[in-house]
């Protein structure tokens, strides 16, 4: 395996992230492909830190805990979505489009 | 570990990514992506990052696929208990995601990258980098974790507790979330 393939499984994870953020329509659902795109970054951060001896694993750790942080606001606002609308669907909160 | 393997994790995980964006069932999707990531821990292994893939299985696997579960499980409803994807929107995703892969991977066949594997920083160096080097970035984090906390418990406040504390009804809110619950 060499930095070009790492790169290109990336790319792949990130795309197929992409994919799940513009299908889904639920909050939950969106946050897991967030999650899927963050994981992917990281992994090609980690394959840079390999084999161009950047030093990229510190900033894997940080994304790491934004990541958390995140994760615990969003679940949040979800919690929050489905008190309001009693779905978690985003379609339902769309009265603040402007 | 030969390079058979990491075929073999590459595949797993893009099936798992591909399930995790596909499957109906929210709390499949959630497996599927703990599933993902832990595959992403062996990856970091492979790839000479053994703290990182711990600390991956700690807090992403452990701690996140966790806590989205619990936040399908409390937001369940049976009429969006299962995200479909729409039709219209499935072309356009499909559209969206080729577009960047295709970006993407023009871009790095197109870079000079090297490709020899050089020694990384050891578990040692790491925690040295970050108290010493990265120290300001890591007291930030910490920072932005605690806000993270307190903005979560904030929002996601139940709205009848407040009320009940403002008309001073109740001593210990805690019981007192309890019985709005009986209530």
């Amino acid at each position: 395996m060499t930095l070009v393939q790492c790169l290109l499984l990336a790319s792949a994870l990130f795309s197929v992230g992409v994919y799940g953020l513009i299908t889904r329509r639920q909050a939950v659902a969106m946050l897991l492909s967030i999650e899927l795109m963050v994981n992917a970054a990281n992994l090609a951060l980690v394959a840079f830190a390999k084999y161009a001896g950047a030093p990229t694993q510190p900033l894997v750790l940080f994304t790491l805990a934004i990541t958390v942080a995140e994760v615990a606001v969003g679940l949040a606002l979800v919690m929050l979505l489905y008190r309001r609308y009693d779905d978690t669907l985003l379609d339902a909160a769309s009265e603040t489009k402007g | 570990m030969s390079n058979a393997w990491f075929w073999l994790l590459a595949a797993a995980l893009c099936v798992s990514a591909v399930m995790v964006v596909r499957s109906r069932d929210l709390v499949r999707a959630v497996l599927w992506l703990a599933l993902g990531l832990l595959l992403t821990a062996g990856l970091y292994a492979y790839l000479d990052a053994p703290f990182l893939a711990g600390v991956q299985v700690l807090t992403y696997v452990g701690g996140v696929a966790t806590l989205m579960v619990f936040g399908v499980m409390v937001t369940r409803r049976h009429t969006s208990a299962s995200a479909e994807a729409s039709n219209d929107s499935n072309a356009v995703g499909v559209l969206a995601a080729l577009g960047v892969f295709a970006l993407l991977a023009t871009a790095i066949l197109k870079t000079d990258l090297p490709e020899s594997s050089v020694p990384t920083q050891t578990t040692a160096e790491l925690g040295r980098a970050l108290l010493d080097t990265y120290l300001l970035a890591f007291e930030a984090v910490s920072l932005l974790l605690l806000a993270a906390i307190v903005g979560a418990v904030v929002i996601a406040r139940r709205r009848d507790v407040e009320t009940r504390e403002t008309r001073g009804s109740a001593t210990l809110p805690s019981i007192q979330v309890g019985r709005t619950e009986a209530e």
